[in-house]
């Protein structure tokens, strides 16, 4: 018996040994890259080429100057993404919240199949409309603007399903009888009561939100010519053009430069966006 | 139902009407729009009015039966997918088989989740071009780490192999996303009621055991969920291969939506052909969704309704002969 059981604790400390080993290798798995990334972005091009290293070098102003010296330019491209990823959000979590409490707080006729119509449009892939949608903007001059790409936020299903299961959970329809009585008119009574009360479930999405139009690429990519409108991620893709063929410390320079935002903002709020990830997954 | 007899229904209307007007203006109408041009001989920089072509299935048929560069872009993407989605979530579901075990209790979760997640946060096209100066050739950081390890003499060109062009996109596709297929997998068991895994316990069943045959079941409409966001994440992949290898070699990593872009944004305006194919793209985005809700339905429940509509039936016909 007792032989058994320490024979048990064994394998036990044999198994957990393993899954300490592997997740620690996953978890290099995934910075190493990174590190790589931004201690090349200190490394002259020679150094680059001739080997790996693992600590910086002193080459960082001068990989900036060649950068910068070819027609890139992180600061523009850092103020369009944030004007158009922060609008966008905005919209996103302020319409899909007010659809959400419209659906779960009014008896309506359409209200079913409302919904089922925000599940099947959750499957639409965003590619299969964009022929039109550019041929469409074309025709009114919305291109080179970023009014294309931060009003149809305005229409985010997935989030209006969200926002719809945690009022389902959380809201108790006393509040807004309460707010009737007192005299509160509806919009009223979402603007000051509803919407803090799903504050926490808004600052989830709208971080996704976020994350998710700064990452975007395919709309801007076609949407977006002139050079002065380009976001982030359509920077990125000049770094992959002829220009910055064999400097390669600016090309990590660059790639360094369009991470780091975002690198700053998951170490700030990495607790918050582990938790949202979970939340935004479990739906029933 | 309401009291003071104020009826509020209207505000449903009021307040979804919002979603309602932008999803008409900017998806319904593009994706009809689309739907139209890819009956139509549309080309070209300068437009042209509409013009439904006399055959106007004609695009779809050349794309599905004389385009190899189309087909060759469905064949890639679907295997791209498959290549990337398989390891992912069965990484995914042994990570959270790990995590949530309490018998095991892994310390420092907290830490290797957001270690994990972390790839999926940065922009994709800031990780393909990344990954393509990482396997640079002749030099790079990859062929470092070969050299340094001993396993290539002479450095090795990755990028010009079809295999390992692939490999290497779904790669990082995997890598990118299977943390965070296991943060849901993860809250998905934390869901489970306790109540069934002590009962579990109490009847001996061993990890496996409690794994196969109490986990999975009950995390069947959160895979669901995972698989149908991946695949029409799958079916939508851009970013990576484009800027990855744009397409490259020999069109190994061209993807669906690559094609699309390149047909109508790159200099060649072929918007019919684009919009044909994004046609296809759509429909078959529908049809395995289609598939993946009618595999994965709730079986028990349909048989339940089923024998609870029999019972009310055969119950109404014995109170019907009774009378």
């Amino acid at each position: 018996m007792d032989h058994n059981y320490k024979n048990g604790t064994v394998t036990r400390k044999i198994n957990k040994t393993i899954i300490y080993i592997v997740c620690i290798f996953l978890a290099v798995l995934s910075i190493l890259p990174f590190w790589i990334m931004f201690v090349n972005a200190t490394r002259s091009t020679a150094e680059i080429q001739s080997g790996l290293s693992l600590l910086p070098s002193t080459h960082m102003m001068s990989n900036l100057r060649v950068l910068l010296d070819k027609s890139f330019d992180p600061i523009q491209g850092f103020l369009n993404s944030f004007i158009i990823s922060s609008s966008a959000t905005i919209l996103t979590v302020y319409f899909s919240s007010l659809a959400a409490y419209g659906l779960v707080t009014y008896d309506w006729k359409l209200r079913k199949p409302f919904f089922t119509f925000i599940l099947c449009v959750m499957m639409i892939p965003s590619q299969a409309s964009a022929i039109g949608f550019y041929q469409f903007m074309y025709k009114i001059h919305w291109t080179n603007s970023f009014l294309p790409l931060i009003l149809p936020a305005i229409a985010a299903p997935a989030v209006v399903f969200f926002m719809r299961q945690y009022l389902l959970a959380t809201l108790s329809i006393e509040i807004v009888e309460a707010a009737r009585v007192d005299g509160s008119g509806e919009f009223k009574t979402f603007n000051r009561i509803i919407l803090p009360l799903m504050m926490p479930a808004v600052a989830t999405q709208a971080i996704f939100a976020f994350v998710a139009n700064w990452n975007n690429l395919f709309m801007p990519l076609i949407l977006l010519t002139q050079k002065e409108k380009y976001t982030m991620p359509v920077m990125v893709s000049l770094l992959r053009g002829d220009i910055y063929k064999t400097e390669f410390g600016s090309i990590y320079m660059g790639l360094a430069l369009t991470a780091l935002p975002l690198f700053v903002v998951y170490f700030l709020l990495s607790r918050y966006i582990i938790a949202g990830v979970a939340l935004g997954g479990v739906k029933e | 139902m309401r009291r003071k007899g104020v009826n509020y229904s209207k505000f449903g209307y009021i307040f979804t009407f919002p979603f309602v007007l932008a999803f008409l203006i900017f998806s319904l109408y593009p994706i009809l729009y689309t739907a139209v041009i890819g009956f139509t001989d549309m080309q070209g920089l300068i437009p042209k009015p509409i013009h439904i072509m006399d055959n106007p299935f004609q695009n779809f048929k050349d794309l599905l039966f004389d385009n190899v560069s189309f087909r060759k872009s469905l064949i890639n993407t679907g295997l791209l997918w498959i290549v990337n989605f398989i390891p992912q979530i069965v990484l995914a579901l042994l990570l959270t088989a790990w995590f949530t075990n309490k018998r095991l209790n892994i310390k420092g979760q907290g830490a290797f989740k957001v270690l994990l997640y972390m790839p999926n946060i940065i922009t994709a096209g800031t990780i393909a071009v990344l990954f393509s100066t990482l396997f640079a050739y002749p030099m790079g950081p990859i062929n470092s780490i070969f050299d340094m390890l001993g396993w290539s003499d002479a450095p090795i060109f990755f990028l010009q192999d079809k295999t390992t062009a692939r490999g290497i996109v779904a790669f990082i596709q995997f890598w990118m996303w299977y943390g965070n297929t296991m943060i849901i997998l993860v809250a998905g068991v934390m869901g489970i009621n306790p109540a069934l895994f002590e009962s579990a316990a109490i009847d001996g069943a061993n990890g496996f055991q409690t794994f196969f045959r109490i986990t999975l079941p009950s995390l069947r409409t959160i895979l669901l969920f995972t698989l149908i966001t991946s695949m029409i994440g799958g079916l939508t992949m851009f970013d990576i291969p484009q800027l990855f290898l744009a397409g490259g070699p020999d069109d190994s990593t061209l993807t669906t939506s690559m094609f699309i872009y390149g047909q109508a944004f790159k200099g060649s305006y072929m918007y019919n052909r684009a919009a044909a194919a994004s046609m296809i793209m759509f429909v078959i985005a529908a049809i395995l969704s289609g598939l993946v809700f009618y595999l994965m339905r709730d079986r028990d429940a349909g048989r339940m309704k089923k024998a609870e509509k029999n019972f009310k039936k055969s119950a109404k016909a014995a109170a019907v002969r009774e009378v």
